[in-house]
């Protein structure tokens, strides 16, 4: 079950000592209180993680849920060899995975497989740069714009929106890596552990991920005149 | 992307190492090159600096929650799960 390989994988990787030590210990016990804590504490970002996949709340909801049951139940498996949120962030990907499937959301999957494999793809369209015959080739045709006001811009909710519907666009192994680093801020080591990816390979689908994300921002906070007149 | 020894690199170039760059996962002669580039490029400056500024932007999405519905579905489906193991 690749649910469980990924998660042995991420334990046997050599992760820092878990904050949740001491809540985990209780919840061995059965402590409620213990388990209303942990439930606050990554409720949050496993419900970020889920509804990059799925396509209502309430579904990432329920997934959300079964995450936590699954965990409950694989509670004398996980050996606390990575961080709980590791492991809990490796379950719920597989479960919104499947789930996010049957929904429909997800693409036939031949393309799926071939948009998975990902790697492919400039960071920008080609055209920004000048051509071989070029003045210089290779050197900004269209150089970007600096945006105006980002900091207000940046913050207002109609930004927001922008953001998470790119990185929903996203093929979903860029969507996982940019929304575990730079929404919920966790470093490469435990992404590449709850994703089971090489070093390179986090770091190649971070980098494709943000450049559509740079660029999906850029052309709401300024649109190329020729859009503008489209 | 291998870039060839002996001559500047392009903005074109510049746009797919921003994150090896960011990410602090360059040598020494490759973060010269960048850097060198990055001096004489106004452009390519404004383009990482947006590539800071989207990467702050993703850290102030504010945190989701389950509602307290579906905690309390979770906290009940716990104390089944006491029950059993007990």
């Amino acid at each position: 079950m690749p649910e469980e390989e990924g998660a042995r994988r991420a334990e046997g990787a050599g992760a820092p000592a878990d904050p949740d030590a001491a809540l985990l210990e209780r919840l061995r016990r059965g402590d409620e209180d213990a388990f209303r804590a942990l439930v606050e504490e990554h409720g949050p970002f496993l419900m970020r993680l889920v509804m990059m996949h799925v396509p209502s709340r309430a579904i990432a909801e329920e997934v959300v849920q079964d995450t936590w049951l699954a965990a409950l139940n694989g509670l004398d498996r996980f050996e606390g060899r990575s961080m709980l949120r590791t492991w809990l962030a490796s379950i719920a990907l597989n479960k919104a995975r499947t789930r996010g499937t049957r929904e429909g959301r997800i693409l036939p999957f031949a393309l799926l497989r071939r948009r998975y494999e990902e790697g492919g793809g400039p960071a920008l369209d080609p055209d920004r740069f000048q051509g071989k015959r070029g003045e210089r080739p290779g050197w900004w045709a269209s150089p970007p714009v600096a945006w105006e006001d980002p900091q207000s811009r940046l913050e207002a909710n109609e930004t927001r929106d922008v953001l998470l519907r790119a990185i929903r666009d996203l093929p979903p192994r860029q969507r996982e890596v940019i929304t575990l680093r730079d929404i919920s801020g966790w470093d490469a080591e435990e992404v590449r552990n709850a994703l089971d990816l090489s070093e390179t390979n986090q770091r190649v689908l971070l980098h494709r991920a943000r450049s559509k994300v740079r660029a999906a921002l850029e052309e709401h906070l300024n649109p190329q005149p020729e859009e503008a007149i489209r | 992307m291998t870039p060839r020894q002996d001559r500047m690199l392009t903005c074109q170039e510049m746009v797919e190492l921003v994150t090896d760059y960011l990410e602090g996962r360059m040598d020494d002669d490759a973060r010269a090159r960048f850097e060198e580039h990055v001096a004489e490029c106004d452009a390519c400056t404004l383009y990482i600096e947006q590539m800071r500024m989207t990467i702050v932007a993703l850290g102030h999405i504010p945190a989701e929650s389950i509602s307290p519905e579906a905690e309390e579905e979770l906290v009940a489906a716990f104390r089944n799960w006491r029950q059993e193991t007990a």
